[in-house]
């Protein structure tokens, strides 16, 4: 691991505080075939099922998909805040920089969370304690983090609160969750999230919540962010629209499997998986006003019974005889594309 | 919030003048002559009779006699009992015992209840789980006075670990045992309203947050989820603390105590009007300032209520 050489953001990052964690040629986070299971009274539900991707510095990998597609379950392992029970991870690795986290030893991964991997949520009002100031809470990270002292601790605490602009951030250091609108707390949860510069800054949802304008805004400034300190940034989210002009890659995962992975321009030009195309048409367009828009029929299959060969045969328009037979593996169509689908070439010459 | 205080504070002008004249005219459509039985045997004289009601304003229509006194109570004199003792005196010494009582039960309840609620909520499902539950169930189901009693005679008198009964000094350490006996059943609310709340804000988004911000299991527990169970738990206890100032009748009969209960439960007997009414009175005050504190004290605790 020493090297390996250390690049100019690496350097930046932790304000002085050396890492132990060193990219291995820029990449930061590798997710490698990893299962997460909920054993509960009606069976077990399989979340995640062999999901690899990877993810780089300064690269931003938006995560798709319905709701119980397993794009939340996929960051809650990557930040290993997983209830277990009833959550499982039977097999599959994380590996950051080259560290699996989830053979290491607790503490010590419990000490990469704030300062190496950190994570921001959908609904920043339940997520922040509303029972303690923002401040309190943003400077919370240095104190247990760092050691720092309460004032230092708050003083920058103020400056992250004027890093991701909220107005009179020195006044409102000492007010409550509650007291802030909605993309403000959005904010506050930024700030707390970026406080300690980690490398890998996971948002689950971070817009879902928020009015459009407000989304446009908090979508920018994570761009950012993200820009001025060259962070790995996982966006997972639902909504296709948000992320077109911020990530780089993406990946589509379907009942805990990943149907698609590839440069984000490409999969809107052509998508290359069945379900991929049906997110897409699903987008509301402008020109489309008043035309019944394209829903995918159908719902996500339940997780204790996931449908075999294709899990998403049975609302696939393409679908026959071997999808239900014959589960398709991620293949790579082209260098740098990746489908799920017997049919990959057909979706992409339609 | 200075403005809150001064609007509580003048909505319980009509609060306690409608209840201490309920009170007073409860006492008053008693039945019987307050003098009867006051002279011995025999019939009393005339002009002891013409004096007692005199005193007393007794010839007076029940509005009037009321409002002589409650002038009397707002200058801080609630009078003279049957026996020529100041009631202002009685009670005096009546609520330093049942003060003591209650903030003792009330230490009882914060330390026994809240940790009990606390293991059995980190604990859920397992073993101090279920002997929590099944232990306060047991405590709740069994009435206060057989609890008393049962602890009496094992404790007190069979084992001698603790006083039978409470001296008229009423020590600290003779009003241990009746101190737990008075805050057994508020441990077991205590115990139950702790665990409840605590495995709820298990579960709450913002732990899930504490632990991503990378804070160990002890603080994310321990300082986030804790903080937010004791809101309603806190707020439980100073209400209780306010209903355990009006004594105890049963706790105090089993233990002699001479607290503020027995002193009320006396007056009825005895019909001794004037100390019943001036012991109600000091009551309804003390709980509304109680409930007043309370309510403030939730603001703080949970700063989403505010006093504005």
């Amino acid at each position: 691991m020493s090297a390996t050489t250390v690049d100019t953001p690496q350097e930046k990052r932790g304000s002085g505080s050396k890492s132990k964690y060193v990219p291995q040629d820029g990449c930061l986070l590798e997710v490698d075939d990893l299962y997460v299971e909920f054993h509960t009274e009606e069976g077990v539900a399989k979340a995640i099922n062999g999901v690899s991707f990877d993810l780089s510095q300064g690269e931003t990998l938006a995560i798709l998909g319905e709701s119980g597609s397993g794009k939340s379950v996929t960051a809650q392992a990557i930040m290993g805040i997983l209830d277990m029970p009833p959550a499982k991870i039977p097999s599959g690795q994380v590996r950051y920089c080259g560290r699996d986290l989830l053979t290491m030893d607790p503490n010590e991964r419990r000490h990469t969370r704030g300062p190496e991997i950190s994570m921001i949520f959908q609904d920043a009002l339940s997520a922040l304690n509303p029972v303690f100031p923002v401040g309190w809470q943003i400077a919370e990270m240095f104190r247990q983090h760092r050691g720092m002292n309460k004032s230092d601790a708050l003083e920058r605490a103020v400056g992250l609160m004027e890093r991701v602009s909220i107005p009179a951030a020195r006044e409102r250091v000492k007010a409550y969750p509650h007291q802030f609108s909605g993309g403000m707390r959005q904010r506050i949860m930024i700030a707390m999230a970026i406080a300690l510069d980690p490398a890998v800054l996971i948002a689950d949802e971070p817009t879902t919540a928020l009015d459009v304008t407000v989304q446009a805004q908090i979508m920018q400034l994570l761009a950012d962010l993200q820009q001025e300190r060259q962070m790995g940034l996982i966006l997972i989210t639902h909504d296709l629209g948000v992320v077109a002009d911020v990530a780089d890659r993406a990946c589509v995962m379907y009942a805990g499997r990943l149907v698609e992975k590839s440069e984000i321009l490409d999969l809107y030009a052509a998508p290359a998986h069945p379900y991929t195309r049906g997110l897409i048409d699903s987008i509301p367009r402008v020109d489309q006003k008043g035309q019944t828009l394209a829903a995918i029929g159908g719902l996500p299959p339940n997780l204790t019974r996931i449908p075999p060969g294709c899990p998403f045969h049975p609302r696939c328009y393409l679908a026959r005889d071997i999808c239900s037979g014959e589960r398709p593996e991620l293949r790579e169509l082209v260098p740098g594309r990746f489908a799920a689908c017997h049919f990959s070439e057909e979706v992409l010459g339609a | 919030m200075g403005k809150y205080i001064v609007r509580r504070l003048l909505q319980m002008i009509p609060v306690i003048i409608g209840t201490t004249f309920i009170i007073y005219a409860m006492v008053f459509a008693l039945p019987g002559d307050p003098t009867a039985g006051k002279c011995g045997e025999r019939q009393c004289p005339e002009s002891f009779v013409a004096e007692y009601r005199e005193k007393y304003n007794l010839d007076d229509p029940l509005p009037i006699q009321y409002a002589k006194y409650m002038g009397q109570v707002v200058q801080g004199d609630f009078g003279t009992n049957q026996y020529g003792v100041e009631v202002r005196e009685d009670l005096a010494k009546r609520f330093a015992v049942t003060g003591r009582l209650a903030l003792m039960a009330i230490a009882v309840e914060i330390v026994i209840g809240i940790s009990a609620g606390i293991l059995a909520g980190i604990r859920k499902g397992r073993f101090v789980d279920n002997l929590v539950l099944v232990s306060t169930l047991v405590v709740i189901s069994i009435p206060i006075f057989v609890i008393g009693a049962v602890l009496q005679y094992f404790l007190g008198v069979r084992l001698g670990l603790f006083p039978v009964t409470v001296s008229s000094e009423a020590t600290t350490y003779e009003l241990l045992l009746p101190a737990i006996v008075l805050g057994s059943l508020s441990v077991a609310y205590v115990a139950r309203l702790t665990r409840t709340n605590l495995v709820e804000n298990l579960r709450a988004d913002y732990v899930r947050t504490a632990i991503s911000k990378g804070l160990s299991k002890r603080r994310a527990v321990g300082l986030h989820a804790l903080r937010n169970s004791m809101i309603p738990v806190i707020t439980f206890i100073g209400f209780d603390f306010g209903a355990l100032l009006g004594g105890a009748i049963v706790t105090e009969g089993i233990f002699n105590i001479q607290g503020v209960g027995g002193y009320i439960y006396r007056g009825i007997q005895v019909r001794d009007g004037v100390a019943v009414v001036g012991a109600v009175t000091a009551l309804v005050i003390i709980y509304l300032f109680v409930n007043l504190i309370v309510d403030l004290l939730y603001g703080v605790l949970d700063p989403r209520i505010s006093h504005d």
